[in-house]
């Protein structure tokens, strides 16, 4: 292999982790985003604290990875440039993610849904060849299995509690259905990095899943929707409507005031 | 001349003297800990005459870790060693099972029940561990929320004598 070839090589993976730290970074920064939005609005002082406590270790992750691509790139951007000055077309987090938080009973579950991906995709990416990664990772296992026993705990409190309880987290099952399969596709940045010992293939993480949610649905009282048909676009920067109105607040101070600290 | 041995038994003086002033520096959240006991402090080494501090993160979004790093260089600073930088320090990930069992008494003394069993606890569905009351040892209480005042905290309630409690979550 010529120097050239082994440089451009180099540059690919180095490329791919890039786009891999923020979209990871995106996915963490983004649920952050809406977790602090129950913050004072939350049906009980604990669980407003409980969502607060959930957004802090996800910003926490999200700074790492944010920090970590900014290395990566080399052009001087650091965490706050890319949380707060990047365009909506260059986040890369999957859909459910940035959904509206509904009522109590769609940010639980959709909260679930997503600690039942993130759990097994950071234990596998902390097996990565990558030094940092696997260290970032292995910081935030711990953190998302807590927060996952929480969000299982009330999806199963409001699946098999209250008439009206049983029919909110029914109504959020069918809604956010349409944004599970996302979480399952792979695109070849995320194929390149499986084959390199460096990335999580998503595809893999199905069984883990699919493990977690029948323990919790059959607790809960609640049954699988059928459909599979789902939406996409996320890692691409394809992203719903929602998107726009999300970003706008997160990034208001930086992009009024840029630079500005206190 | 074994200048080579000279040093290194230098080193060990200071590596130790380091570690007392380190015992003396407060976690900012839990004053009553240092960030010794907390087991957040991974290494100290002294090379001509520059400290490095490597320090572990307790949460990844702690937001007294930067406190901890500006208050770790200032005691190093007043105790004569003006050239310390902190390095973050992730792998392995810091869990409970690290505060030492000085810091487990002093928790408990300051009204924070210490960690109860290991890491494994966190299982989902799992049971709850038993955790005592800091003030009454009475083992009849109730979990509130898995959440508290800090990251690190869960909140507890004491049936017996009615008071309630932070819990020092195990991670």
């Amino acid at each position: 292999m010529k120097d050239s070839d082994k440089k451009q090589g180099k540059s690919v993976v180095n490329d791919d982790v890039l786009t891999y730290c923020l979209r990871l970074g995106d996915n963490a920064m983004v649920t952050s985003q809406r977790l602090s939005e129950w913050v004072r609005n939350s049906p009980t002082i604990e669980l407003d604290i409980a969502f607060a406590n959930i957004a802090l270790d996800h910003v926490g992750q999200a700074r790492m990875l944010y920090s970590y691509a900014g290395e990566l790139e080399g052009k001087g951007r650091d965490e706050d440039s890319m949380a707060f000055l990047r365009d909506e077309r260059e986040f890369g987090n999957v859909l459910l993610a940035e959904l509206p938080n509904g009522d109590f009973a769609k940010s639980v579950l959709r909260l679930f849904f997503y600690s039942a991906w993130v759990l097994p995709l950071y234990e596998g990416l902390n097996q990565s060849n990558d030094e940092r990664l696997a260290a970032i990772a292995g910081k935030a296992v711990l953190e998302v299995r807590y927060q996952l026993k929480h969000s299982a705990e009330w999806v199963v409190r409001l699946g098999d509690g209250t008439e009206e309880s049983h029919k909110r987290i029914s109504d959020a099952l069918i809604e956010l259905w349409q944004f599970v399969g996302e979480l399952f596709e792979a695109d070849e940045v995320e194929n390149r990095l499986a084959d390199a010992g460096i990335g999580v293939d998503p595809t893999s993480l199905k069984g883990a899943w699919d493990n977690t949610i029948n323990d919790v649905f059959a607790r809960a009282n609640l049954t699988r929707p059928d459909d599979d048909w789902h939406l996409t676009g996320g890692r691409s920067g394809q992203h719903t409507e929602h998107m726009g109105y999300l970003l706008a607040e997160m990034q208001v101070l930086q992009r009024t005031y840029p630079g500005c600290e206190w | 001349m074994d200048t080579a041995t000279d040093i290194s038994i230098e080193n060990a003086h200071d590596v130790e003297r380091i570690h007392d002033i380190l015992s003396q520096v407060p976690d900012p959240e839990i004053p009553v800990l240092s960030v010794v006991d907390l087991g957040i402090v991974r290494d100290v080494r002294v090379k001509g005459g520059c400290v490095e501090v490597d320090v572990t993160p307790t949460y990844s979004g702690c937001p007294a870790t930067d406190v901890i790093a500006h208050d770790i260089e200032t005691a190093l600073t007043k105790g004569g060693y003006s050239n310390a930088t902190v390095n973050r320090v992730l792998s392995p990930p810091w869990t409970t099972d690290l505060i030492s069992s000085g810091g487990r008494d002093k928790l408990k003394a300051y009204g924070i029940a210490p960690p109860v069993g290991g890491r494994s606890v966190t299982a989902l569905f799992g049971d709850d561990p038993e955790v005592p009351c800091p003030r009454c040892e009475s083992k009849d209480t109730e979990l509130v929320s898995p959440f508290g005042s800090t990251p690190c905290k869960a909140h507890y309630k004491c049936r017996s004598c009615a008071e309630p409690f932070d819990y020092f979550k195990c991670l």
